[in-house]
């Protein structure tokens, strides 16, 4: 019999509606499962009591014809969503002990359609990272093991994340995605993970980065769960200035499975010469399936992408040494004490932020400090506009966008610890959407050499995640991803 | 554009971290590659471009200006290292 913790969102509501089980009892499998997946450290927080007590009026509500959507269905929650009367940390020393008195919006959402949560998981520490080796918890291991054994970063900034799920600890997570946290992890472990249009999914109580560019959104096993717990995730939201009021379609129906005649543009600029064969092998594959599916492919030009990265590092800590400055030792969290209010201050954020946390704060003030906002913030924000221009000018003549979603396969623990701008060029082909405000999404296509996930990236133009999934849902379908990591974080090979 | 350890420490400064001595060095050194390697940018003429603040092509909402919140105070108290009579308590800042 297949595991409780094997189905896909889709198939465990199909189970609850078909009183197969009962979230109650999928719920509980779940708490096993996070219970005996500690190694991977994944989870910062679990919340099984919480956890069994949402279940339990999930099933209620299935009882009573009054379920929502997403009812029964056990959920991680990226430790970046503020989440009332839990411990919400950011992966942060200096958040210590920090239990918000509030619920994010998205968060709410999810439990307004009857989702269960079963913790918090880890990220980089404030989601700055592409490898989850910042978090002040500890580095998180990815479920898939390179075919030597060695171990592999699960990716990030949504590290945790992307491990509970893969590793089936959760049906589904959620992330947020700055640069490329949602796209990257889900690439690095065979998953599914969606970067809404900026503006689709509040932003309201989710922990602020860079806040022109944070994006929340699911990481799933599924495109057809993505396409459910976004539709639960998304939505209008007055405490959140930036959130866009228009209705949410239902994301699932979007699935026809038919893209005859849509044009897939395909950009010659993401063809970079160091990239690995195998990644524009994976490419080459996906443009012929989506031919095969009877899509038109076109080639595209966005001329600006090899600029993108260095505006994003200008822009993003820009933002972050603003957003961070709340942290001071008064409010919340971490103090550390000092002989002054000042030297409080500088104590408290020196021992509560760590090397990355620091490195980008510092950039950040540099770059809006008197003298040189001009020549480096301000023309990054510029940059931008020419970034986000080349988006529109190659929607004028495709739908979507094919590219991979990252350079390579998972690397290693401490593999780019050493050079911040090798850590950075991970982010090369989900960082031009992030700065034009479009959505993206990975789709698991392929395993590398090594027998890793790698993962096929679509763009889309600005609130069409309807097209961006239809197109998933056929390279998914075509690509026909079963692989899963062998065991060997419970030594369970059930 | 080259940072030194003086600018270093007065960076720290501004963002009120308390960067050690004989760390300055090190975070020079990685700040002016990263600083030499995002000048790629001024390749680009943008005499004509106008700044991006936001994607979202939408205006600012505006809203009756009434109360709709507060008297949340303890809630607001709650997480603080340190509270006095109500209020958020900092290290003494007028002798």
């Amino acid at each position: 019999m297949t595991k409780l913790t094997d189905l896909s969102m889709a198939d465990a509501l199909a189970g609850l509606d078909n009183k197969d089980f009962t979230s109650v009892e999928l719920t509980e499998a779940y708490v096993a499962a996070v219970e005996g997946g500690t190694s991977i450290n994944a989870y910062t927080t679990q919340t099984p009591e919480k956890a069994l007590e949402m279940a339990a009026a999930a099933d209620a509500s299935r009882a009573a014809g009054t379920a929502g959507p997403m009812a029964g269905i056990p959920l991680a929650i990226k430790d970046l969503y503020c989440t009332e009367g839990v411990l919400t940390t950011a992966s942060s020393h200096i958040l210590d002990g920090f239990t918000p008195a509030y619920e994010s919006t998205v968060t709410s959402n999810l439990w307004r359609d009857g989702a269960v949560m079963l913790g918090k998981v880890s990220l980089d520490e404030f989601a700055m990272g592409s490898s989850n080796e910042t978090s002040f918890y500890g580095a998180v291991e990815n479920p898939w093991r390179a075919g030597d054994g060695k171990s592999r970063v699960p990716g990030g900034s949504s590290g945790g994340s992307a491990a509970a799920v893969a590793a089936h600890m959760a049906v589904a997570a959620t992330g947020t995605d700055t640069g490329g946290s949602i796209r990257q992890p889900a690439s690095f472990c065979g998953l599914v993970g969606i970067k809404p249009t900026y503006g689709r999914c509040s932003r309201w109580g989710v922990i602020a980065f860079a806040s022109s560019l944070d994006q929340p959104g699911p990481i799933t096993r599924s495109v057809k769960d993505a396409a459910i717990m976004l539709g639960s995730m998304a939505g209008y939201d007055a405490k959140d200035s930036t959130s866009i009021d228009t209705p949410v379609p239902d994301y699932a129906a979007a699935l026809t499975g038919d893209i005859r005649g849509l044009k897939v543009g395909i950009p010659k600029e993401y063809r970079l010469d160091d990239a690995p064969a195998e990644i524009l092998a994976l490419w080459d594959q996906g443009v012929d399936w989506l031919k095969a599916a009877g899509a038109e492919i076109i080639d595209i030009s966005l001329p600006h992408t090899k600029y993108a990265l260095p505006t994003y590092y200008i822009v993003a800590p820009a933002e972050a040494s603003s957003n961070l400055a709340r942290y001071d030792g008064v409010k919340y969290g971490l103090r550390v004490p000092g002989d002054s209010l000042d030297s409080m201050y500088a104590n408290t954020r020196a021992e509560g932020f760590g090397d990355e946390v620091t490195r980008r704060i510092l950039i950040g003030t540099y770059v809006l400090s008197a003298g040189y906002y001009d020549a480096y913030y301000l023309k990054a924000q510029k940059l931008r506009t020419l970034i986000a221009q080349d988006f529109e000018n190659a929607y004028a003549s495709c739908d979507v966008i094919l590219t991979p979603t990252a350079p390579s396969a998972a690397f290693g623990p401490g593999e780019n610890a050493d050079d911040p701008i090798s850590m950075y060029l991970n982010d090369v082909f989900t960082v031009p959407a992030s700065l034009a405000g479009v959505p993206g999404i990975s789709i698991p296509a392929g395993l590398s050499g090594d027998g890793l996930p790698l993962g096929l990236q679509l763009l889309g133009k600005p609130f069409d995640e309807e097209t961006v999934l239809r197109v998933a849902g056929v390279l998914e379908e075509a690509a026909n991803f079963t692989a899963q990591p062998n065991n060997w974080w419970t030594g369970d090979k059930s | 554009m080259s940072v030194d350890k003086e600018t270093v420490a007065r960076i720290a400064h501004l963002a009120r971290i308390n960067v050690p001595e004989e760390s300055l060095e090190s975070i020079a050194g990685d700040l002016n590659n990263i600083l030499a390697w995002v000048d790629q940018l001024s390749e680009v003429n943008t005499d004509d471009v106008e700044p991006m603040t936001s994607v979202v092509h939408a205006r600012l909402r505006q809203r009756e200006d009434v109360v709709n919140d507060g008297g949340k105070r303890d809630a607001v108290l709650k997480n603080a290292p340190e509270t006095e009579h109500g209020f958020f308590a900092v290290p003494k800042v007028l002798e």
